[in-house]
């Protein structure tokens, strides 16, 4: 299991916490990841991700280990600590006005 | 005894504002999802505990809620607005071709007899479809693809379907504005669309009366006269009396043409309301003068309505979606602003009160009738 930090406009959307765990088959990719979460919680549909071109919508990030992962292709396997359940994948609303 | 609900769309959340058929005393309740975008709240005619809400981020894109309850209890229902045909290009603010994408639902139209039909007006400029209460939604193509899609360009906001409005006398019959492309109109359910611009005239752009192009702000109508349709353009108040199929002006002695809604008295179609706002780069009412002109004969003698409504250093707007009228016996008039304040008038704009005054900027503004 790996373990996912979600924003709190996304935990209101889908009724959940701050952090939650996701099932990953496979190879832990960042579109792996982005796959499962979709699929357990089909509500976040289209809300960190365009539904049609699957591109990371422009005011999401995703940080992990002090890093940015945003621009890293889809097939990116996260890091270890990531795919150890150490360490949360961060999805984050970009700061960026309000 | 009959109350009003009103449900108010505004830049971090909605708001709904209740009141029994005196429209004296309001309950505010609120922020419904608040931080979001909420473009359009709606309910349905034909079972008011059914409402329809756009809530929508640059951040989390769009997200469809519906209500059962009248607004009680909120599930978030479908957001797959996805293009039936492959997308083609329209026009960007440069001139270069921009493929169709789509950003967000500005408007939502109930169907008048069956609460689970709803069509939604979209950004970038398409007519969306859902028979079941907004879990699925199909694109009623054949408007992105009218022939004259590729030229079509956005207006300041972006290429969105802000209007559309159902012949209450023909489901059949449709019709949709565009900025800034214009009214579109439908005689087979929306599959095959033509423009409906005759006889409008739009500065700013190279031909004037061109079939397409012109910046309509907003249509509307009385259900009891279907083709006569009443249109705030981007400069100009219309009228046309052939379902859209000619347009002359009616702006007569208003003290500015230029403003975004219009709405017609629930009983008497010929009393018509507009906002006048200075000018298409003062988006403010003339002299810091917040008041609303209404028509009692169709348009061309307009009089002003400024009893409770400010009279000085007001330089709010209002937005297109931000009007509207209840259908109770002296017909309430209502509308939201950009500084926030919504006001309501409970005898067809004679008196005005603002039910709030410090919400934020407000996108939408809807009433229900409720029994």
């Amino acid at each position: 299991m790996i373990r996912v930090v979600i924003p709190q406009h996304l935990q209101t959307l889908a009724a959940l916490g701050r952090e939650i765990e996701l099932d990953v088959r496979g190879p832990v990719t960042l579109e792996r990841t982005c796959d499962a979460l979709e699929e357990r919680y089909p509500v976040l549909r289209g809300t960190f991700r365009d539904r049609v071109s699957g591109k990371r919508r422009p005011f999401i990030r995703f940080y992990a280990c002090e890093k940015d992962l945003s621009h890293e292709p889809p097939d990116t396997v996260l890091p270890d600590p990531v795919t150890a359940g150490r360490e949360p994948l961060f999805v984050v609303g970009a700061m960026a006005g309000g | 005894m009959t109350g009003v609900r009103v449900l108010v769309g505004t830049q971090k959340g909605a708001f709904t504002l209740t009141s029994d058929g005196r429209r004296a005393e309001w309950e505010v309740e609120g922020p419904l999802f608040g931080g979001w975008q909420v473009y359009h709240v709606a309910g349905s005619p034909a079972d008011p505990n059914r409402i329809y809400l756009s809530q929508t981020s640059e951040w989390f894109g769009q997200v469809l809620q519906r209500s059962d309850d009248g607004g009680k209890s909120w599930t978030p229902v479908g957001n797959d607005f996805r293009y039936a045909t492959e997308t083609g290009t329209h026009q960007w603010y440069d001139g270069t071709p921009r493929p169709w994408e789509f950003a967000r639902v500005w408007h939502l139209e109930p169907s008048s007899d069956d609460p689970d039909t709803v069509l939604a007006g979209v950004e970038d400029a398409a007519l969306f479809k859902s028979s079941d209460g907004g879990e699925s939604w199909g694109e009623l193509a054949g408007l992105r693809t009218q022939p004259s899609g590729p030229a079509w360009q956005p207006g300041a906001g972006g290429m969105c379907v802000h209007t559309v409005l159902v012949d209450p006398s023909d489901p059949s019959r449709l019709h949709v504005a565009i900025s800034a492309a214009g009214v579109f109109r439908s005689d087979d359910t929306g599959a095959t669309w033509r423009p409906a611009n005759r006889g409008l005239h739009s500065i700013g752009i190279p031909d004037d009366d061109a079939e397409v192009g012109h910046c309509v702000h907003r249509i509307a109508r009385h259900p009891s006269r279907p083709d006569t349709l009443f249109m705030q353009k981007h400069w100009d108040v219309m009228r046309s009396d052939d379902s859209g199929d000619s347009w002359r002006e009616i702006s007569g002695d208003l003290p500015s043409d230029f403003g975004f809604p219009i709405a017609v008295h629930a009983h008497e179609p010929d009393t018509v309301y507009v906002v006048p706002i200075t000018s298409d780069s003062e988006h403010y009412p003339p002299e810091g003068k917040l008041r609303v002109y209404r028509s009692r004969c169709g348009g061309d003698e307009w009089e002003p309505l400024t009893i409770g409504l400010p009279q000085a250093n007001s330089y709010v707007n209002v937005l297109r979606d931000a009007m509207a009228v209840d259908s109770l016996d002296s017909c309430g008039i209502y509308f939201g602003t950009t500084g926030g304040q919504v006001y309501a008038s409970p005898d067809a704009g004679d008196t005005w009160t603002a039910i709030v005054r410090d919400l934020p900027r407000v996108l939408s503004v809807e009433v229900q009738t409720l029994p």
